[in-house]
């Protein structure tokens, strides 16, 4: 099985993303990662929906994606010409002795401290799931006390826009 | 019949819609069967008016040319069901809900137009959940129309409150929970549009109760805002050719056609195409009477009980071409071993069916009349070009097996009266222009196989979901939508007893359906499997319609205001149907009292290979000698 990532373009309706989420575990698929927001267009959605699937049992929820009818559009974005981000919130314990090196590590992975507690520090860092999964390798010693993970959003790189099109203009 | 006093709904205060007519209500143009409909549902211009949301509802389905709805009021839904009152869409008011929604779904199936059924809230709604099902299985085009608690009670918990959305979001081709009463008439534009373009299929449109009591303004027609449907009708020309190019090379072709021609109105086509290219044709279930049963090309019903023809037909083939069908398991029996040299055309308006259960060697995704008649053209230029491929030894070993296990029964060693007889015999006195309703189980099997259909849209049955309680209110469905034909229910005891209220309906509101129980005293087609796979250990298959006579099914019939009769023998078959048929001014039931052994031949049993088909019970046919 491959992981693949899929860029949905829906209506921005309310209920669209049970119908989009409710379809994926209907037709047994488990969903790894799902980030939802709105684009460029008001009227329109993202889903971006990471999954874990064999080609072709991928093309028959595709096809079944496709019929709901709020959905506009589905884009299976190549990781070979697509950039993909997740972010992620670590709460590390950082108390006197340990601080230097836990900044150290934050600056090492271009991550941000946005919280300081005396015994712990707050680390934003945004990135693939690879570098995040190295930064709280890291991390792990020092003691995680609490984090937080986005789902992953992706966008294909170049010029050309997966949103331009006669039916999202109608939308 | 009667309509309610006033007084019973007099304290639904508002009337909000003017007592007059607008000029041309009764101008309904039909919903066109093909899947092709033009997109605006432009029936005819409405200046904008005062009403309420119930009145915009209803001046939107009389805009949309539904002549009737079948339906139960509630306290949800009652606002709707004050300017129904003076409406000329004709509101049949049934015993059950789910009578409602399969009533819906057998108008629809036999015209071709878009069924209505209405319920209230919680209950109402969730009483349509079966048929919104069964609809969704055999892409019927139904909306269902259900009243929902007001606004500011939804997600309290709040009496007769249910998320009928939510229920029905795996159900449905789309559904619809309106916010504002401005948006109704849009929204049931929608509806209509999306349950009968592209592959049909059932819409809910859930109606909160104030937003039915709000002000509104009432124009037609509405803008539909659909940007993300666009079902594709004309099918590839490069994949036509390809497929016309098999068509004309292959030496064991078989033309598998599945209920996505009788919903396009595809049959002149299939006939046109099968004639030209002397292909043998098989029709699904759900495709009966799409070609008809006597042609000689056609070999019948392929799946678990079809002819051993048509099954040995697809297993040997060397090419299919799947016209509106889905592979389905009841037709495959294990996918596996299904078909094993067949190269695969698979033409569908949902792009989704193709390469779900079997791979498409040639994939085409459009409406099954531009396909059949793309077909036509596309064979006709091939063929001038070429000779087409022999196919007089194919049609040999066809012959011959038609010949060898042609459909058939035995008499019951017991003396009883054979059910396949009756139901042959019903086929035979009642002819090829009845439409004939079927509930499931083995009478549904017996009623596919000994009934000859010879014109399309004259069987209706639940083939998807298996619906037991189907037949009883859908052929009441169908006996509105034609009240010049005549409909014969083929039902069993167990179905039967699941929706027979639907008789009071029927006699009450002047729909003289007729029904034919194949009393078995059993669910036979249970027991069948309990006598093939468990040890004719019968677990809760007898039902006491013959050990006690409970229900007495002639007394029943009687109570809900209909004809009973009753036949026990075979001598007396003819002359009760005969009796039955003299009957148009209400409804009747004949209990048909038929020997409990009987079993529905041919089988492939469930999980194995159309291969292991059996003709009779340890009967196999013998394919080997036919090897190629």
């Amino acid at each position: 099985m491959t992981m693949h990532t899929l860029s949905v373009l829906v209506e921005n309706k309310p209920g669209v993303l049970a119908r989009v989420s409710g379809l994926f575990s209907r037709r047994g698929f488990n969903i790894d990662s799902l980030a939802v927001g709105e684009t460029e267009n008001p009227d329109v959605s993202r889903i971006t929906i990471v999954v874990n699937a064999e080609s072709s049992p991928l093309e028959q929820v595709t096809k079944q994606l496709n019929k709901l009818v709020n959905v506009l559009k589905i884009v299976e974005l190549d990781p070979q010409v697509s950039v993909a981000r997740e972010l992620l919130l670590v709460k590390v314990r950082a108390d006197r002795n340990a601080r230097g090196q836990v900044l150290e590590t934050v600056n090492l992975f271009r991550a941000r401290v946005v919280d300081v507690a005396p015994d712990t520090l707050t680390i934003e860092a945004t990135g693939t799931p690879d570098k995040l999964d190295a930064l709280l390798r890291d991390l792990e010693p020092f003691g995680i006390k609490e984090m937080v993970q986005s789902g992953t959003v992706a966008i294909g790189r170049g010029s050309r826009s997966i949103t331009a099109g006669p039916a999202l203009r109608a939308a | 019949m009667t309509r309610p006093t006033p007084e019973t709904l007099a304290h639904s205060a508002r009337r909000a819609r003017p007592a007059a007519e607008p000029a041309g209500d009764t101008d309904h143009a039909p919903t066109p069967r093909t899947a092709s409909a033009p997109a605006a549902p432009a029936v005819r211009q409405a200046a904008p008016a005062q009403v309420s949301g119930a009145g915009s509802l209803v001046r939107s389905l009389e805009a949309l040319g539904v002549d009737v709805v079948f339906g139960i009021p509630g306290g949800a839904i009652l606002p709707a069901y004050d300017p129904l009152y003076d409406s000329t869409v004709r509101h049949i008011l049934v015993r059950h809900e789910q009578g409602a929604g399969h009533a819906a779904t057998g108008y629809a199936q036999a015209t071709g137009k878009v069924g209505v059924c209405m319920a209230t809230s919680g209950p109402g709604a969730t009483n349509l959940v079966t048929p919104i099902a069964d609809a969704y299985m055999d892409s019927v085009p139904l909306v269902a129309i259900t009243g929902q608690v007001a606004r500011p009670s939804i997600g309290t918990d709040a009496f007769q409150e249910a998320d009928i959305q939510g229920i029905t979001l795996p159900i449905t081709k789309h559904n619809f929970l309106v916010q504002t009463a401005d948006e109704i008439p849009r929204v049931l534009a929608e509806a209509f549009h999306l349950a009968s373009t592209g592959r049909p299929g059932p819409v809910l449109v859930d109606i909160p109760k104030d937003v039915l009591q709000a002000p509104t303004t009432f124009a037609w027609p509405p803008t539909l805002d659909l940007p993300g449907y666009r079902p594709t009708l004309h099918p590839h020309g490069k994949q036509i050719r390809e497929a016309a190019r098999l068509m004309s090379t292959a030496r064991r072709p078989v033309l598998y056609v599945g209920g996505g021609v009788l919903k396009a109105g595809a049959t002149e086509g299939l006939r046109r195409l099968a004639e030209l290219t002397g292909i043998p044709v098989v029709t699904t279930l759900m495709a009966l009477g799409a070609f008809p049963d006597s042609h000689r090309q056609h070999l019948g019903m392929p799946g678990m009980h079809g002819t051993v023809a048509a099954v040995y037909g697809l297993q040997k083939a060397d090419l299919i071409v799947a016209l509106g069908a889905r592979f389905d398991d009841r037709v495959t029996g294990r996918l596996d071993s299904f078909a094993p040299d067949a190269t695969v055309v698979h033409a569908d308006i949902d792009p989704a069916e193709i390469g779900k259960n079997r791979h498409a060697d040639v994939p085409i995704v459009g409406d099954a009349k531009h396909v059949i008649d793309e077909l036509i053209a596309a064979v006709t230029t091939e063929r001038a070009a070429r000779p087409a491929a022999e196919l007089a030894d194919w049609w040999t070993q066809l012959d011959d097996l038609r010949k060898r296990y042609p459909l058939g029964y035995e008499e019951p060693a017991d003396g009883t009266l054979s059910p396949q007889y009756v139901i042959k015999r019903l086929g035979e006195i009642a002819g090829p222009d009845t439409v004939y309703v079927a509930g499931v189980g083995q009478h549904q099997m017996w009623a596919s196989q000994f009934i000859s259909y010879e014109k399309p849209y004259t069987w209706l049955n639940s083939g998807g979901l298996g619906t037991m309680g189907y037949a009883v209110p859908a052929a009441m469905g169908a006996k509105v939508g034609k009240p010049d034909t005549t409909v014969w229910a083929v039902d069993g005891d167990g179905c039967f007893q699941m929706t027979n209220q639907e008789l009071a309906t029927c006699a009450l509101e002047g729909i003289p359906i007729k029904v034919a129980v194949i009393n078995n005293g059993n669910l036979g087609m249970v027991r069948q499997w309990q006598t093939l796979f468990y040890g004719e250990r019968y677990s809760n298959t007898e039902l006491g319609t013959h050990k006690h006579r409970i229900p007495d099914f002639v007394k029943l019939a009687e109570a809900l205001g209909c004809v009973g009769l009753r036949c026990e023998n075979a001598a007396d078959v003819d002359k009760t149907i005969a009796a039955a048929m003299e009957i148009n001014d209400a409804p009747v039931v004949i209990d048909f009292v038929v020997g409990k052994d009987a079993m529905v031949w041919p089988m492939v049993a469930a999980g194995t290979s159309n291969d292991e088909i059996m003709f009779a019970r340890g009967v196999r046919p013998d394919f080997d000698e036919d090897e190629l």
